[in-house]
């Protein structure tokens, strides 16, 4: 069943496909998980801080964007970031934005919502005494939250991280709708222009699949490396 | 914003001229929900037997289990439709990759079959995770009682295992209809994809979309009420089930 396959396809492509697609891909997973570990500890201390409205608002947004799939989001965004850009800078059309900037506050904005609910979990395993002892020796909510809390929480709640890392790391394969090129834009590119629709996509499959492998494994080394010792 | 709004345009009639842009979308949402439904029952039947066999005691079950959740967890649904719909004809025989090719609603059996399968592995997970969870005696005292390894599964493990991991599965299962609209990419009018064909027939964008998300919100409230409702009747007594 291999007889008639042409590796050399890859081979002809592989520069194509690691410093184009991989490139993006792998840029687009990194930067989103950037922001949206930040933007989603913000959420997640507006869930905790005890005002009832922001808890509220928090908590509309993490149930709003965890109901509706990735793909429809990301079309929105795709037509609605050229309308806010607008907006914000008062221009007087929409302004155009890239396919990369577009994509990247798709994914920051999504998975905050998702690194929300991990660190949610995480704040709260810390124990009541940790917070309690930093405002005992006089530091206020921020200082608190800066030096005592969140450390704790973020090293609690690493692997969950890095874990949700690497299903980002496979949803961005899914900016192929706006015809971007990606790793799996790349080569299904390339797939369709040599008519090689077998071998890249199982290609394209092994990459996927070797890397998330060794990812999850490395996560697995450094969980059990890292586990705070009680 | 300068964008021309126009509530009205679910009323007009699509381009295909069979009804109007609602009828588009409602027909989108039925596909939904029949793509996930039958997806939901490949991934509760194989993820299930999956589950069951990671927590058998022989090393070949487990290791077979290991390998089915390890690759259908590590590819992108994406690229994993794409195998199904594009490189499985190529790579069977002949003949069966023909009939394959040339079947009717091809894209809604490979949407079926692909998220099925994709999601069964997160299922496995769950469910042996359930069935770990309880108390060794229980398996102890079914063999005390004479059953044999499949009479225990099925009389005391499962049936307490299901109802521990109902909260986990209904968030699979929401995920499910979630991963229904990745079958976007292969030509299957869902949801998502009918609201996509009626902002490029109509250019009412938002319309189209905020429709398409209501939708979405509705069928999530639809079943997280459901599935409260279920977990409250099939809670064990006893044991401590949400809040």
């Amino acid at each position: 069943m291999f007889s008639n396959f042409d590796f050399d396809v890859i081979r002809r492509s592989i520069g194509y496909l690691f410093f184009d697609g991989m490139t993006f891909t792998l840029t687009l997973t990194g930067l989103s998980a950037l922001g949206g570990l930040v933007f989603g500890t913000l959420i997640a201390l507006m869930r905790l801080s005890g005002y009832r409205l922001l808890g509220r608002i928090a908590g509309l947004y993490v149930d709003f964007m965890r109901s509706l799939p990735l793909v429809l989001v990301i079309f929105w965004f795709y037509f609605l970031v050229p309308y806010l850009g607008q907006w914000l800078t008062g221009a007087s059309r929409p302004i155009s934005v890239g396919a990369f900037a577009s994509s990247l506050i798709t994914f920051i904005l999504f998975e905050a919502a998702y690194f929300s609910e991990i660190m949610r979990a995480g704040i709260q395993s810390i124990s009541k005494g940790q917070p309690a002892a930093a405002y005992a020796l006089g530091l206020n909510y921020r200082q608190t939250m800066r030096y005592v809390v969140l450390p704790q929480a973020f090293r609690n709640m690493l692997p969950v991280l890095l874990t949700q890392t690497i299903v980002l790391f496979q949803d961005t394969s899914l900016v192929y709708v706006l015809s971007i090129t990606d790793f799996l834009g790349a080569a299904s590119k390339v797939a369709q222009r040599d008519g090689r629709l077998v071998e890249m996509y199982l290609f394209a499959a092994l990459v996927y699949f070797l890397i998330s492998c060794f990812a999850s494994y490395g996560v697995r080394r450094l969980q059990t490396r890292i586990a705070i010792v009680r | 914003m300068n964008y021309h709004w126009n509530w009205h345009i679910f009323f007009e009639p699509d381009p295909s001229g069979s009804g109007t842009y609602l009828d588009m979308l409602l027909s989108g949402l039925l596909l939904t929900i029949e793509t996930s439904l039958c997806a939901w029952i490949i991934a509760l039947v194989s993820g299930s037997i999956v589950g069951v066999l990671r927590t058998l005691p022989s090393k070949a079950a487990s290791w077979f289990s290991f390998c089915y959740v390890e690759f259908f967890r590590n590819m992108p649904l994406l690229v994993q439709l794409f195998l199904w719909f594009f490189v499985l004809p190529e790579l069977l025989p002949r003949s069966w990759g023909l009939w394959l090719k040339q079947m009717p609603h091809a894209p809604f059996y490979t949407a079926t079959v692909g998220v099925g399968l994709f999601m069964s592995a997160r299922v496995a997970v769950q469910l042996a995770a359930g069935i770990g969870s309880l108390p060794r005696g229980q398996k102890m005292a079914a063999t005390a009682l004479g059953l044999t390894t499949a009479q225990a599964y099925r009389y005391v493990l499962l049936p307490m295992a299901f109802r521990i991991v109902l909260p986990p599965l209904t968030s699979e299962f929401l995920s499910t209809i979630k991963n229904t609209a990745v079958a976007i990419t292969i030509g299957l009018i869902e949801l998502t994809g009918a609201a996509r064909s009626m902002q490029e027939f109509s250019f009412q964008v938002f319309e189209a979309f905020t429709a398409a998300t209501v939708m979405y919100l509705g069928i999530n409230v639809v079943v997280v009420v459901a599935m409260r409702f279920l977990e409250r009747s099939v809670a064990i007594p006893g044991y401590i089930t949400g809040k």
